[in-house]
């Protein structure tokens, strides 16, 4: 592409790029930079500091990194069945599966996470299930702890990792498992030294992306947590919307957002090595 | 090293029938061939041997054992698959030294088997390339390595030179050949390319519509076809009214021509195809099947006749086979 090319090219996209600056980057930049100033200060770690003194701010920080890596981890264990699973139903079978994973992302989010209420509440359909068999005499305390929160998450977030996964699991061509099958793999070695590793660049992608949203989930903790679950952007609506401590709220966010940053380098460099 | 024998295998996908009661006997050690429209049900005669497809009905025996119930991962077949289907995951050599992994056999043992066959497909150098940094013939290569790496007793291959320009089909052909022959391997070689067919195989076996229309030593099937469909399907046929009200085969070889007077019957030139030692003239008969088309395929010594010209067209008798 020569300089002239380059520069129309600039200039289609300018006014799309100036509204982009300004509506996105320009708050959250003001949003991150708040954490670096002090009223008559100017330049300061302080706030940074603060964190690092007041331990309630990095057992949330902890909680939260556990919380999202057990509700990935529940998300990959049922949503790699799942696609497999899905890859191998007939065409109108297949059709239907589909639907019924991306049917939730027509739902709004607050009420499948209220949904959850009706399922897991102490009168809900489990604990009634359970009683009624006898299992258990008094209801499981499913909700406003971090198993309901685990819970909700995993099944808010399954639909961003089954079907990325799912469209690569349909690229593998039958005909690749064969051949591996007539090269005197047994069905495990098929799996593992064929199937898996096809797998891997999308099973990656969406156990990062499905973590990098569970650090940041808000509706679901707050509803399924009741409160008693505290996570960060929980902590940050408290810090924001109660003892405003916006400072602190942009120190927090910064960590965040390094963290998933960090965590989105290590996935390209992951994808960049596997697709060689 | 085994021999393979069909009796009566069908395959139906519900009202097709991909294999029709099929019988074949390939002996330890030989070259069959394949060869069929698209569609007539080479690959899933293949598929059927190697194991990847159940019969409907008939049995299959690999080495006088009962193999039709026997899964793929036991029947130590080496396969070439259409598609290649090299793991793109791998490097060459990685797809090399798959089935013998499998085999439990690992390290140098492994290694120097694996550099071995890659050199006997003469691929040397290229072992850490992935599959989609190769051509297509590269490809095929590894694929005819990996499935001839851990000393299959019988080799499958499903139209392996399908995809190449002809100058690399026709060397490839003949390290195929050699390949095999120094292996000693029974092999099975699927095409619808009729010139390879006849070319490679000891015995071939035509099918059309899954079903089998002839099987038989490549010059007795192209002189002496079982019937129109494997006389057409063989390369050129002319079809002559006999006698007795039957008709009739002349391969344009045999077709003889000359200058008018010096035989019976005539003919018009509609066309003379120059094919370096060859010419091809599409023949007008005259007297008789007025306007039959025939063609013949004579030496091309000093003289071509032109378009247009009228010639004496001749065979013989014996050069002529009922079908
Ligand atoms: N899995 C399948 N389901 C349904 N029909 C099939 C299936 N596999 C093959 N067939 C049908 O069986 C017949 C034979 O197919 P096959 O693939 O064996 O043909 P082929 O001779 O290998 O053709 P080609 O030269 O095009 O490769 C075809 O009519 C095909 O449509
Ligand atoms: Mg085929």
């Amino acid at each position: 592409m020569n300089r002239q090319e380059r520069s129309t090219g600039f200039g289609f996209v300018a006014p799309l790029l100036v509204l982009m600056v300004v509506a996105f980057n320009a708050p959250i930049a003001y949003m991150l930079g708040l954490a670096f100033w002090d009223k008559g200060q100017g330049f300061t770690l302080e706030h940074y500091q603060g964190l690092l003194e007041a331990p309630v701010y990095l057992r949330v920080l902890g909680n939260t990194m556990r919380i999202a890596l057990i509700a990935t981890l529940a998300n990959v264990l049922i949503g790699y069945p799942l696609a497999h699973w899905m890859r191998g139903l007939q065409n109108r079978a297949r059709l239907v599966a589909i639907a019924l994973v991306v049917l939730p992302f027509w739902v709004s989010i607050l009420v499948r996470t209220y949904s959850w209420i009706v399922v897991l509440g102490n009168a809900g359909l489990v604990n009634r299930a359970l009683q009624w068999s006898g299992l258990t005499e008094q209801p499981v305390q499913f909700l406003y702890n971090e198993l309901g929160v685990t819970i909700g998450m995993a099944n808010v977030l399954l639909p961003f990792l089954v079907l990325p996964l799912f469209a690569a699991m349909i690229r593998i061509d039958d005909r690749l498992l064969q051949a591996a099958a007539s090269l005197g793999a047994p069905p495990r070695t098929i799996f593992w030294k064929v199937y898996f590793p096809l797998t891997l660049p999308a099973l990656a992608a969406g156990t990062l992306l499905v973590f990098i949203l569970c650090l940041g989930f808000y509706i679901t903790p707050a509803i399924l947590g009741g409160g008693r679950v505290p996570m960060i952007s929980n902590l940050l609506d408290t810090l924001i919307n109660q003892i405003p401590r916006w400072e602190q709220a942009s120190a927090i966010s910064t960590i965040l957002l390094v963290v998933s940053l960090l965590i989105f380098a290590a996935y390209r460099r992951l994808d960049r090595t596997a697709s060689l | 090293m085994s021999d393979i024998r069909l009796e009566g295998v069908s395959k139906r996908y519900g009202p097709v029938a991909a294999a029709d009661d099929v019988d074949l006997a390939v002996a330890q050690g030989e070259f069959v061939t394949i060869l069929g429209p698209s569609g007539s049900g080479k690959t899933t005669l293949l598929s059927l041997i190697a194991g990847l497809n159940r019969p409907t009905a008939g049995r299959i025996f690999i080495g006088g054992r009962d193999v039709t119930d026997a899964p793929a991962q036991e029947r130590n077949i080496g396969l070439v698959f259409q598609s290649y289907a090299l793991f793109p995951h791998m490097t060459v050599l990685e797809n090399v030294l798959f089935p013998l992994g499998v085999r439990k056999i690992g390290g140098a043992v492994a290694r120097s088997q694996a550099l071995d066959a890659l050199k006997l497909v003469r691929l040397e150098g290229l072992e850490d390339r992935r599959p989609s940094q190769l051509s297509g013939g590269q490809q095929q290569r590894v694929a005819l390595a990996r499935a001839i790496v851990f000393k299959p007793d019988i080799l499958l291959l499903d139209e392996p030179l399908g995809a190449l320009d002809r100058k690399l089909r026709e060397e490839l052909q003949v390290e195929l050949k050699q390949l095999q022959r120094t292996l000693g391997v029974t092999t099975i070689l699927v095409t619808h390319d009729q010139e390879e067919a006849l070319s490679l195989s000891d015995r071939i076996m035509v099918l059309d519509k899954g079903r089998t229309q002839q099987v038989a030593a490549p010059a007795e099937a192209y002189l002496k076809p079982a019937n129109r469909f494997v006389a057409e399907f063989l390369g050129i046929a002319n079809f002559v009214g006999l006698e007795d009200g039957r008709t009739g085969l002349v391969r344009p070889e045999r077709v003889r021509i000359g200058a008018i007077g010096t035989a019976a019957k005539t003919a018009r030139v509609v066309e003379a195809i120059y094919l370096g030692q060859m010419v091809r003239y599409h023949l007008a008969l005259e007297n008789g099947a007025a306007g039959a088309p025939m063609v013949a395929a004579v030496p091309f010594v000093g003289r071509a006749f032109a378009t247009g010209e009228r010639v004496a067209v001749s065979w013989e008798a014996a050069d002529i086979w009922p079908v």
